[in-house]
């Protein structure tokens, strides 16, 4: 490793750094604004000038910028320097001679990287006598805020937006002093990583708009670690509260999942958790269909009554943690517990634990990901399903780039010349969907086909990777199998990503077997598998295979087999056509829903019990890639919301079930679950237990700096409360404790001295873009298995579904807005979400006599599916053209509204619904005339 | 003896308090007020630098935002029973809404009296300060203040414009 002098002192640091980052990563505070981590350098803002000297006898030494030069045995800097120190003085003073005087209005304030790096360099008072420059500001939709005055030109953001994320309608407009960062016009942002930006500015131009309505400085903001549950990538958060609500969401740095980024779901979609529909006590149904409020105690004594039966049935839920679903497993038994999925959606989870458990395959994580240097996807839209790896995707087709820079010396972070260098040309990435994708921009190929003959490929590729004969198949999918087999077969670390979305588990059987064939191949594979929720595979590995589905229970209730049902955080409406819950709802006397929201399943219960939402309550979650996280509370649940796995325990020691007496905090419920349940054993892992302290004190919520705690309850009684003791996790609800070099899934927030914004991660990584100081958050569940590549199914061993004339097969069509259930009425999230709709492409449409904007009826056609629902149509919706869609295949928008009843993959009848009313055009809003 | 016969003839300091009213200097340290800017618009922003300053941490506000672009504290609560009247709030905040006032008879037989929120903190004047508009310094555009009207600021700049 190279040794450089920096201020006459020696540090040996990493080779191939630039003096900027080995500076950082040395702890040395030198400033920075164009340069991040995850984008490299570009050597704009010359804010990180150092001086280098050119030997031991050279005295005047020259200025470099810190960022673009790389370190080398025996180089010698100076930052301290007077020269440097004045040189970074003038560069600040000049960045802000148009900055307008708004620190006290600026959401950015108090944690802006400007106000840090301006303290930092010492400058103060401005010598410019001209006018500043002034902006108008643009409307960037409702997630995010615009400011331009503000702007230094750093170019940060169009490289994070444009280079960094694909999207093309944020760039940098006119010229010398006029440079203006926006749209074209104003309009919504069409990133999914556009909130990002918020992050990504050093100052105040973008913020989050969701905060500035109600805003809460930084320092002031109770927070905890935490883990989205907007879909199973399972990012990992730093949620915000103040005054009871949720205020906002930051990334929280996990070096293997999200990295220093989040998409717009998981960042804006947790405003659900302050919605006025959410349950503050528990409530009794009385006969009028109406509901009484309880307190927790006597619900409970009812909750326990109904369960003395010991006729009880369980629904767990995908989006509830693993605690709070295996307690209710273990208070109904096995067999009496279905997880909560959809009956298509069941065996598909469990489909892809088994083939990734089983696989000898790398299941990996989004750093892996982001180093595959050839990737196949089959049948997923990731950027709706799970946006953040459609992010690590568009990273990894730049190994192309990277390879070239290693050939010609140039490294990694030189981030401008290396993608002038390799221009468009990409590390191959492969997509077979049933339509159009946001990374066909970025694809060697795409095409769109039905999931059957998605399958078809997939299987001809593994066969001719295997060298086997290929079943016959169209002859241009063969020539597009032949390619993207070579390509694979090239790679060092080939991909293969596929999932549960569209709905067919032959796709991802065939993605196994591709894997499976370049293992034996001899290449390093990975194989990912998407799944749809946040703890879906917790799910799966928790129930096995053998779980009943949500209708093998129906038909059990119909039998008359239970007198309660105990339904946990699922909305069942969601989960299955109406009829089939109606009749579930209607068999079994007692239903007991425990959910933290109102619902049509909590409205037809006949007990309700208030759930804390994720941000009020602990609990593991198993991402799709089979990690084990543990998000915290952030805030203590008001009135009567305890978490699910609370009310589950109390009532099971009410009834004093065996199993449960040696169970008191939820620490000993997750021992407990990793004990018996063989696939959770790791689930441990996921964080150190309440009995964990750091250095002999908790990890603080709160800041050092919180203010008002002797005023902020003061309106309710003038003696302050005592601060809410945790008895569950090692953070406190105060400011009192640790927060550094504590486990890396114990970070609440970051803040270092001098380093106020969220760039001090810097001080929390073990040198900089780095895991965390205290290790990775998260304990993988799934492993490679090193056993020999088992030969399953090959092609021929499915048929495709036949289609009768006048059919088409339903493919879902997610959306990064709407299709999850909890995010969709977050206030922001809900203006974005669309009214539910068809997508058909041109054929399909001249066939109905349709065009864009008409609505046609959804009927099933077949009469042994279900005979009686023959003169109903499924569903109505409004038609949308999409012509990339494959052929025989119909888009509908999955989990938006008047999709319920649609079950993926099956065929429909369509025709043109008579008397549709057309909705009126949309208007596109702006924040108010010339206000802005 | 001679030096206390001398005091018998001197005038007396003590101030028969309160019937007789001290001079209080109008910088002194007294009770907490918030002030309104010269065109009578409440000063405070809500930046929440005072609470973050505060000593005792007994300042408490939510910021909110105005129809007409204006930040504004949707509550603000000072807790003076738990108030040292350092000051410190005074001079965190960067829009002179914040001042202490001469007064300091704020006695009350209950505590919760002592809890004063935005109704009795703000009063119709500008306070010490008469001049200073936050509003029209900040480069934050606001009802009847656009882009470029505020001080030393330039007309907003023509982004299609191709002249140099």
């Amino acid at each position: 490793m190279p040794v450089i002098q920096i201020d006459g002192q020696e540090y040996e640091v990493e080779a191939g750094q630039n003096v900027l980052q080995a500076a950082l990563s040395l702890g040395l505070d030198l400033p920075y604004f164009c340069w991040h981590p995850a984008m490299g350098s570009i050597g704009a803002c010359r804010q990180c000038a150092v001086v280098q000297y050119l030997n031991a006898d050279d005295d005047r030494g020259r200025i470099v910028m810190g960022c673009m030069t790389p370190v080398a045995d025996g180089a010698i800097f100076s930052l301290e320097g007077d020269k440097a120190r004045g040189f970074r003085e003038s560069i600040v003073e000049a960045l802000m001679l148009n900055h307008p005087h708004d620190c006290p209005v600026c959401a950015e304030g108090g944690e802006c990287h400007l106000q840090d790096m301006t303290v930092m360099v010492g400058h103060r008072d401005r010598h410019y006598r001209g006018k500043k420059n002034t902006h108008r500001n643009q409307y960037l939709g409702p997630l995010i805020n615009h400011e331009m005055n503000r702007c230094i030109t750093c170019y940060r953001c169009t490289r994070f937006y444009r280079d960094y994320a694909g999207g093309t309608d944020l760039a940098a407009m006119a010229a010398h002093d006029h440079i203006y960062f926006g749209r074209h016009e104003e309009g919504v942002l069409q990133s999914e990583f556009a909130g990002n930006l918020v992050e990504v500015c050093p100052t105040g131009v973008f913020t989050d708009k969701t905060l500035v309505k109600e805003y809460t400085r930084k320092w002031d903001l109770q927070s905890a670690p935490s883990v989205c549950t907007g879909c199973a990538v399972g990012c990992n958060t730093m949620p915000g509260e103040r005054y009871g609500k949720l205020k906002r969401v930051h990334n929280r740095f996990n070096a293997e999942v999200n990295g220093y980024f989040l998409c717009d779901r998981g960042r804006f979609g947790a405003g659900f958790v302050n919605s006025d529909k959410n349950l503050e006590f528990p409530g009794l149904r009385l006969t009028d269909g109406r509901f009484d409020a309880l307190d927790h105690h006597a619900a409970l004594m009812r909750m326990t009554t109904a369960c003395h039966s010991g006729k009880v049935a369980g629904i767990g839920s995908p989006r509830a943690s693993v605690e709070s679903n295996y307690l209710l497993r273990l208070l109904v038994g096995a067999k009496n517990f279905a997880p909560g999925f959809s009956d298509a959606e069941q065996p598909l989870v469990e489909l892809a634990f088994s083939l990734q458990q089983n696989s000898p395959a790398l299941t990996p994580d989004i750093q892996t990901i982001e180093s595959a240097d050839a990737v196949l996807v089959l049948g997923e839209d990731l950027t709706n399903t799970a946006p953040r790896i459609a992010l690590a995707l568009r990273q990894s087709v730049r190994n192309k780039a990277y390879e070239m820079a290693a050939e010609l010396r140039l490294q990694s972070w030189q981030d401008a010349a290396i993608r002038n260098l390799a221009q468009t040309m990409r590390s191959p990435l492969f997509i077979a969907t049933t339509a159009n994708t946001r990374l066909d921009d970025i694809t060697e190929d795409r095409v769109s086909l039905s999931p059957d003959n998605i399958a078809s490929l997939g299987f001809a590729i593994a066969s001719l990777i295997a060298g086997e004969p290929v079943d016959e198949i169209d002859q241009a999918l063969l020539r597009r199998a032949e390619v993207i087999a070579t390509a694979l077969r090239g790679a060092q670390r080939p991909l293969v990503l596929s999932g549960t979305s569209c709905g067919s588990a032959v796709v991802m059987q065939a993605a196994a077997q591709i894997s499976q064939a370049l293992c034996k191949a001899d290449n390093r594979s990975m194989l990912s598998l998407v799944v749809p929720e946040a703890n879906s595979l917790g799910q799966a590995m928790l129930t096995g295979a053998t779980a009943p589905t949500l209708s093998a229970l129906s038909k059990r209730a119909a039998a008359k087999e239970f007198d309660t049902l105990i339904v946990v955080e699922n909305d069942l409406y969601r989960r299955g056509p109406k009829e089939i819950v109606d009749a579930l709802l209607a068999n079994i006397p007692n239903v007991i829903v425990i959910d933290s929201m109102d619902n049509p399943t909590l409205s037809a219960s006949s007990l309700a019990l208030p759930a804390a939402s994720f941000a009020e309550s602990e609990g593991t979650l198993v991402s799709m890639e089979g990690r084990a996280q543990r998000h915290f509370p952030v805030f203590v649940p008001a009135h009567e919301r305890r978490s699910s796995w609370v009310w589950l325990l109390a009532c099971m020691k009410e009834l004093e079930i065996e199993e449960v007496s040696n169970l008191h905090h939820f620490d000993d419920v997750t021992r407990a679950c990793a004990s018996q349940i063989v696939a959770l054993s790791g689930i441990t892992g996921a964080a150190p237990d309440h009995h964990f302290r750091n250095v002999g004190v908790k990890v603080p919520r709160q800041t050092h700096r919180y203010s008002g705690r002797t005023a902020m309850h003061a309106n309710i009684s003038v003696h302050e409360p005592k601060q809410p003791t945790d008895e569950e996790s090692p953070l406190a609800f105060s400011m009192e404790g640790l927060n550094r070099s504590q486990p890396g899934s114990l970070l609440p927030y970051v803040w270092a001295p001098g380093w106020n914004s969220n760039q001090s991660l810097n001080k929390f990584q073990s040198e900089v873009g780095a895991p965390l100081k205290g290790g990775t958050a998260g304990a993988r569940l799934l492993l490679p298995t090193a056993g020999s590549v088992n030969r399953g199914m090959h092609k021929s061993n499915f048929t495709s579904a036949k289609l009768q004339s006048g059919q088409w097969i339903m493919v879902p069509r997610y959306r990064i807005f709407g299709s999850e259930e909890l995010s969709a009425k977050a206030p922001a999230i809900a203006e974005l979400v669309d009214s539910g709709f068809v997508e058909i492409n041109n054929v399909c449409a001249q066939s109905l006599g349709v065009i864009e904007g008409d609505g046609v009826e959804l009927q099933r056609a077949d009469p042994q599916v279900q005979s009686d629902m023959l003169k109903a149509p499924v569903a109505t919706l409004q038609v949308r053209i999409n012509d990339t869609l494959a052929e025989g295949c119909v888009g509908y928008s999955a989990g938006l509204s008047g999709t319920e009843d649609i079950i993926v993959g099956e065929p429909l009848a369509l025709q043109k619904a008579q008397g549709w009313q057309r909705p009126s055009p949309q208007i596109i809003g702006t924040d108010g005339g010339s206000n802005v | 003896m001679w030096t206390i016969l001398q005091h018998s003839f001197t005038a007396s300091e003590t101030v028969e308090y309160p019937e007789q009213q001290p001079y209080l200097a109008p910088r002194y340290r007294g009770r907490i007020v918030l002030t309104r800017d010269p065109d009578g618009d409440e000063r405070c922003v809500a930046c929440n630098l005072c609470a973050a300053a505060c000593p005792p941490d007994c300042i408490a506000l939510q910021q909110g935002v105005r129809e007409d672009g204006r930040w504004y504290p949707e509550f603000f609560r000072i807790n003076f029973s738990r108030c040292i009247m350092c000051g410190m709030c005074e001079e965190a905040c960067p829009t002179n809404a914040i001042q202490l006032t001469p007064d300091f008879e704020m006695c009350e037989y209950n505590r919760d009296s002592m809890v004063y929120e935005k109704e009795h903190l703000l009063i119709s004047g500008t306070g010490k300060y008469h001049d200073y508009n936050f509003y029209r310094v900040s480069g934050l555009a606001i009802n009847g203040k656009d882009k470029g009207q505020a001080q030393n600021e330039a007309q907003p700049i023509d982004v299609k414009s191709l002249l140099p």
